[in-house]
């Protein structure tokens, strides 16, 4: 277990080098804020309305997608990392052919979000 | 459980060295940009601070500390400060893993790996890394509470989401050929042929493309900058930062920069083999960084080249073209490794 240690002394060492940074700059840096500086940026103009507004749906529709093809995707990874050393050719064969009907059922669940029409950004 | 004091020094001593050569990476790759987008463009770039301005970056660095910290009225204040944070702290917490090179024999020091450490999980655990940094953005964007912030955060993740579908396919390929998830593992698979047996000649160029389209897509630069499209989006999901909290932000981009060039080096381009690598180790790091700095200068000769994609081109790209084109590839390595080549 020991080569994972080091994992949490970067943590440490990072998010020591990032606050570090941010104190001193928040103690150095020069102090004199006005009300226009304090509003969200709008081109200099006086900001129209809040940010906090709703958004496309879209985004939500690809966040799904991705979650989907990404679970897909992990199982691809300890079969990737196993497949070539397997020694006996009729297993491997089977290994292979399995992966195959996996790859193939991802891309029947791929054509059909296609004709549904997800991957149109422009459509309505 | 034992707690080998010996391996933790050796760890501490290394993170220290890595952390420090990693940050004058990144800021001489900031000198570069500028320096290298200048000649692009036929003009001078920074050459006034030190010898050919090579001091530019601790310029700038004092710059962002005595620069006015601002934080809007309307943001939401700790998230507003935890985000920096967020996007800076994973994209340098996959520098233990890089490989700098084989076991070397150094003066006074004697036999020691050119890599902090590593593990069977290296690849998963960098990917894992590289994925957190989308928070930092989303929080950005949605804490300063401006429009431009949040569309800018919205546009990120959804494209940082988008392809990394692809990338994370594209690498099978290599893990495939290399048969390991360890990064050092990976390298040593890639050594046959006078340390030219790398992965982009063998079997792999069509993945290695496919990784390097969507490594760029994923650290968010050009020609996919969409998040940040200064016409657009004035400076996208930190349009509100100031000071060195957006130092952070742009220190954060730039790790990842690194990282996506580190990955591409490792996987494809055989890390540090090279020719007569085995006979002298030493040329390890040299032929490793040699790639990095590569793919460090193609992002920024991409920069000043290329227009940038309109969204729904980038979304057609990543979903209709890469995807397909990654699990062809797959199919393709499997065939392949199917019968041993």
């Amino acid at each position: 277990m020991k080569q994972y240690l080091p994992i949490l002394m970067i943590f440490t060492i990072a998010v020591g080098f990032g606050a570090m940074n941010i104190v001193i700059s928040h103690l150095m840096g020069r102090k004199k804020a006005t009300r226009a500086k304090l509003s969200p940026y709008e081109c200099g103009m006086d900001p129209v309305g809040s940010a906090r507004q709703r958004f496309s749906v879209k985004f939500y529709l690809v966040a799904m997608l991705f979650i989907l093809f990404d679970i897909e995707a992990i199982f691809l990874v300890p079969w990737a990392v196993v497949f070539r050393g397997l020694s006996e050719s009729l297993s491997k064969m089977f290994v292979f052919f399995e992966m195959m009907i996996f790859i193939g059922v991802l891309l029947v669940g791929y054509i059909y979000a296609w004709k549904k029409g997800l991957f149109e950004w422009n459509r309505g | 459980m034992s707690i080998d004091v010996g391996f933790l020094l050796e760890a501490l001593i290394k993170i220290v060295v890595v952390f420090h050569i990693v940050l004058i990476i990144l800021a001489y790759t900031v000198y570069a940009e500028r320096r290298v987008l200048a000649v692009i463009q036929n003009r001078l770039g920074p050459n006034r601070v030190g010898p050919q301005g090579l001091l530019q970056p601790f310029a700038d660095l004092l710059k962002f500390i005595f620069k006015e910290e601002l934080v809007p009225l309307a943001a939401n204040k700790w998230l507003y400060l935890l985000a920096p944070l967020v996007a800076l702290v994973p994209a340098f917490m996959t520098m233990i893993v890089y490989p700098f090179g084989g076991t070397v024999n150094l003066p006074w020091v004697g036999e020691i790996d050119l890599v902090v450490t590593h593990f069977n999980v290296g690849l998963l655990y960098v990917f894992a890394m590289t994925s957190l940094g989308v928070y930092g953005i989303v929080i950005a964007g949605w804490a300063s509470n401006s429009k431009y912030s949040l569309l800018g955060g919205l546009r990120s993740s959804a494209q940082m989401v988008s392809y990394e579908l692809a990338l994370s396919l594209s690498v099978i390929g290599a893990l495939l050929q290399a048969g390991s998830l360890d990064l050092v593992e990976i390298v040593r698979a890639q050594g046959g042929f006078f340390g030219l047996g790398w992965h982009i000649f063998w079997f792999q160029p069509l993945g290695f493309f496919i990784f390097l389209i969507s490594a760029i897509a994923e650290t968010n630069r050009i020609p996919f900058d969409l998040p940040e499209a200064e016409t657009e989006l004035v400076a996208g999901f930190h349009t509100e930062y100031s000071a060195m909290k957006f130092a952070l932000f742009f220190l954060g981009e730039y790790a990842n920069m690194l990282t996506a060039s580190v990955l591409a080096t490792v996987l494809f381009l055989g890390g540090w083999q090279g020719p007569f690598v085995d006979q002298f180790p030493l040329l390890g790091p040299v032929y490793f960084l040699g790639k990095v700095f590569f793919f460090i200068f193609l992002y920024i000769w991409l920069r000043g080249t290329l227009p940038r994609f309109r969204y729904d081109q980038l979304m057609n790209f990543g979903w209709k073209f890469l995807l397909p084109a990654a699990l062809f590839n797959i199919v393709l390595s499997a065939i392949v490794a199917l019968f041993a080549l």
